[in-house]
């Protein structure tokens, strides 16, 4: 069998087993980030500003040092020096500065010093002891207002080649992208809408706050357990951070609970690597859930301006739009992928979009599922659903007229390959819930959302055992049943059952280098390496049965789990199953196992079409979603049931951004909403089923067609449910979230 | 500070621990007892996956202090299950994959349990009003009510 054929017809993938880790989450066994210990472990401890912006003067940790119950403090000083460079090239630079601050806090919650004590309350009580003089300085927690000539200065010369020179030093990096002639568009259209939105920063919730149990010695070598997407991302950047090889610290990664983006870096880790170092025993750090809030993730908050021309048959003639994306107080706030996901869905004669990465004084931003695309759909879905609204057409309709399809130029640049935007529309406009009728008070929106996906670096490996039962090691963290897909995919070229399959997460001193569990890559690119590794041992055992026959190695095909012969002429030969090469191996050449290394390039995009139905309370502004349906081209369903699961929790956030959850900064630069309490993400009683509908347009550069469903799902939301509640209350909003407060000021607004 | 002393029951079994005064019943469970299927979310009562009984109770072990054990009945996830017989709610959790991450689950099953004692029968409504108290960032609850509804059914059919 040829290793690029694709394959259409299965036996495993599509089927909806337990997953293989499903005892172990019911029971408590499972062990995530907090539930490691060690012998001689102490608690470490963080410090962190109270202050938006200021200059340190002077720490004293002589008084926390004279505890006897603490071992080790350090601050800024006991990291490597590693060189400041603009931009994204200097992120090394970027996330130690954020993992322990310099020369100042930039932002309410900055890491400035740490404590290494006997116990967790201990550690605790020294952090008191620690004394630090601070010099405030202005600050600013605004995109707009940071960009502003008078804005404070966040740090002179980070900003990359991309900005132009009269622009303000916390403008840290520019995108500009688009072909056509926007003006000419504009002037053959019929009515042209120009409007403005927001939206706030919101955290992607993960139920698990950071945790890690690291050891490192005099001799620079160390081992580190965690919650982290992606474990050699962590090693590699402790290793840079600390001044050690990377190669030296063996990382391992802990089950994780939740991340959506927030643990694709390091936080904690160096920290308690530093005081291990310092104090010779291993220390273990866990966030508190304010921490979590106040110095972990969030999303970049979005202040955008769009505009869209249309003809009366809704033909969109042009479209452009700028994004001001604020990121905290480093370069990475996504405006590049705002900008360039923003009129994805359309194929456009005409379009142009600008993107502007704007630093403030928050904490560094952190990729959430699908960074910059739920935003930038919001506005731009809006005013698309604004022109169908004014022009009296069906917003569906205009869709599928201007959709994207194979082929099409991408606002972005590229063509598109094969992709499923027409088919989702389609499964819209059909599906029941489009033609329900709503109750008074009710409004029904619905929104497309795209998102690339990647592909990043893999390494598979998998062995064989003499029994014929199988071990898979890949490299990326399982953050929702991808083990189960895994599994399915070998069984599926190996032919032998799910269930004699063993997946692991490889530490990174057992497998090759892999990238982090993002870009929706995993059922993608670990499930590519995971066919293309099985593919290998198949290869091999090929080899070995036809050695045992004393016939050409091309004369042997692989069949249900057994090597057969090729075809009449290869000879007569019984069916060898695996387990009866296995068996033999030692014997008949060594151990068999399966490789796979490589980056590859074909993740395939994808699209979605959401459709929810919104509830107005005109008295208290509160927006209840009565029904919400997901419809995405997943290329290839290997686990319908997880699939249907990504789509489901993508809108569920989606809902809770819409309509709640939000940072809310004082006059004082703090932040206000530090816990579940007042940051509220969507709870049990707020939401209805989800339903589902998977559409399956197969992904050209996947065996099986498989395309990343993680990210896409949140991209709708936002807009569709903004485009819901605009018409429930008969107002167009442009702020998010639509908390009943900003919902309320809208309808008496309205009413004024 | 000097540590205390605390006799108490956890699933079943008598049990012993010294404890600072200021540690709550969750450290006690997780530092004290090895007893980690219970996490921490939040320590602030707000995200339930500390959830355990207490005196049959269900509460957030992250709100009560480890000394209020002293003399109580402690019931956690690890006692879900009857030996290797895993409780229905446990197996149907599986069966729907009414999990992704799974780090809510331990508190969501202990919470769901102490519901269908309560109410056999209950409502989605209900459901989902029960494990409001119960944060589950990856879901979006679908599959999770579907399971409870699902165990609740099966349940009542066996009695």
């Amino acid at each position: 069998m040829a290793l690029d054929d694709s394959k259409r017809e299965f036996r495993f993938v599509g089927t909806r087993p337990d997953r293989p880790d499903g005892l172990d989450k019911v029971t408590g066994r499972a062990r995530f980030g907090a539930d490691m210990n060690a012998a001689g472990m102490l608690h470490g401890a963080i410090l962190r500003s109270p202050h938006a912006h200021a200059r340190i003067v002077r720490i004293d940790t002589s008084k926390a040092e004279a505890l006897a119950d603490v071992k080790a403090v350090v601050t800024r000083a006991d990291f490597a020096e590693v060189p400041f460079k603009p931009g994204l090239a200097g992120e090394v630079w970027n996330v130690l500065e954020n993992v322990m601050a310099g020369d100042k806090a930039l932002y309410d919650g900055h890491a400035v010093a740490a404590v290494a004590a006997t116990s967790a309350l201990a550690a605790r009580d020294a952090l008191k002891l620690i004394e630090v003089e601070y010099e405030e300085l202005p600050y600013v927690t605004d995109v707009n207002a940071a960009m502003r000539q008078d804005a404070p200065v966040i740090r002179e010369g980070a900003a990359d080649f991309s900005v132009p020179d009269d622009m303000h030093p916390n403008v840290v990096r520019r995108h500009e992208s688009g072909h056509g002639d926007v003006e000419a568009g504009f002037a053959e259209a019929d009515l042209v809408i120009e409007d403005s939105f927001e939206t706030e920063a919101t955290h992607q919730g993960y139920i698990e706050p950071h945790a890690c149990l690291g050891q490192l010695g005099k001799d620079g070598k160390g081992e580190l357990w965690c919650c982290t997407q992606g474990h050699w991302i962590v090693q590699k950047t402790c290793a840079a951070l600390l001044g050690i090889e990377t190669a030296n610290l063996r990382v391992t990664a802990s089950e994780i609970g939740g991340g959506f983006g927030g643990k694709t870096t390091v936080f904690i880790e160096p920290v308690a690597l530093a005081l291990s170092r310092k104090a010779n025993r291993p220390v273990k750090i866990v966030m508190s859930r304010a921490e979590v809030f106040r110095a972990t993730g969030p999303t970049a908050s979005a202040s955008m301006d769009i505009k869209v021309g249309m003809k009366k048959d809704g033909t969109i003639t042009a479209a452009q739009g700028e994004f001001r994306l604020q990121g905290g107080a480093f370069p990475g706030a996504p405006g590049d992928m705002t900008a360039m996901c923003a009129f994805a869905p359309y194929d456009l004669k005409n379009v142009h979009q600008v993107g502007y990465d704007v630093m403030t004084n928050r904490p560094k931003q952190a990729a959430y599922r699908a960074p910059g695309s739920p935003m930038a759909a919001f506005a731009v879905e809006s005013v698309v659903d604004e022109l169908c609204r004014k022009l009296d057409l069906d917003p569906i309709e205009v869709r599928l007229k201007n959709a994207a399809r194979e082929g099409t130029k991408a606002s972005y640049g590229p063509r598109f390959e094969r992709i499923g935007l027409v088919e989702t529309l389609e499964a819209a406009k059909a599906h029941p819930h489009y033609a329900a009728p709503l109750k008074p008070g009710q409004g029904r929106g619905i929104s497309c959302g795209f998102w690339f996906n990647h592909g990043g670096e893999t390494s598979v490996s998998l062995a064989l055992s003499e029994d014929g039962s199988v071990q898979l090691m890949v490299g990326t963290p399982d953050i929702g049943g991808s083990r189960a897909s895994m599994a399915l995919m070998a069984a599926e070229v190996l032919g032998i059952p799910y269930e004699n399959i063993r997946v692991t997460i490889a530490d990174t001193a057992s497998l090759g280098y892999n990238d982090v569990s993002h870009g929706s890559r995993v059922t993608y690119a670990s499930g590519l390496a995971t066919i293309k590794a099985a593919k290998d041992a198949v290869r091999k055992l090929s080899q070995r049965a036809a050695a045992k026959w004393g016939i050409p190695e091309d004369a042997v095909k692989w069949e249900d789990g057994c090597a057969v012969p090729s075809g009449p002429n290869a000879g007569d030969f019984d069916p060898l199953p695996l387990a009866e090469i296995t068996a033999e191996m030692g014997q008949t050449g060594g151990p068999i196992s399966g490789h796979f290394e490589a980056t590859p390039e074909g993740a395939g995009v994808s699209f979605a079409t959401h459709i929810v139905d919104a509830e107005v309370d005109r008295e208290t502004g509160a927006t209840k979603v009565v029904r919400y349906t997901v419809i995405q081209d997943a290329g290839k369903a290997i686990h319908p049931t997880y699939v249907e699961g990504q789509f489901q929790g993508g809108a569920a956030q989606g809902i809770g951004w819409a309509l709640n959850e939000e940072y809310i900064y004082g006059e004082d630069g703090r932040l206000q909403n530090a816990g579940f309490l007042d940051y509220r993400i969507p709870v049990a009683s707020d939401l209805p089923m989800i339903d589902t509908v998977i559409v399956e347009v197969p992904n050209p550069g996947h065996p099986f067609g498989v395309r990343g469903v993680g990210e896409t799902s949140i991209c709708p939301p936002l807009a569709a449910i903004a485009n819901a509640v605009s018409a429930a209350a008969g107002v167009r909003m442009r702020h998010l979230p639509m908390s009943p407060p900003r919902t309320l000021a809208a309808l008496k607004a309205r009413d004024a | 500070m000097s540590r205390v002393h605390v006799t108490t029951t956890v699933n079943g079994d008598e049990t012993e621990f010294l404890c600072d005064p200021r540690e709550t019943l969750l450290d006690c469970l997780r530092d004290r007892l090895n007893l980690t299927g219970a996490k921490e979310g939040c320590g602030t009562g707000d995200c339930g996956a500390c959830s355990v009984t207490l005196d049959g109770r269900l509460v957030c072990s992250c709100l009560v202090l480890g000394v209020e054990a002293e003399g109580r009945e402690i019931g956690t996830i690890e006692g879900v299950a009857q030996g290797d017989e895993l409780h229905p709610l446990q197996r149907k959790f599986i069966e729907h994959a009414a999990l992704q991450c799974g780090i809510c689950t331990p508190g969501i099953l202990v919470a769901a349990k102490a519901l269908l004692e309560k109410s056999p029968d209950p409502t989605e409504e209900e459901v989902r009003y029960w494990l409001a108290g119960n944060l589950c960032r990856c879901t979006g609850y679908d599959k999770i009510i579907r399971a409870v509804m699902d165990t609740a059914a099966e349940m009542r059919e066996a009695v």
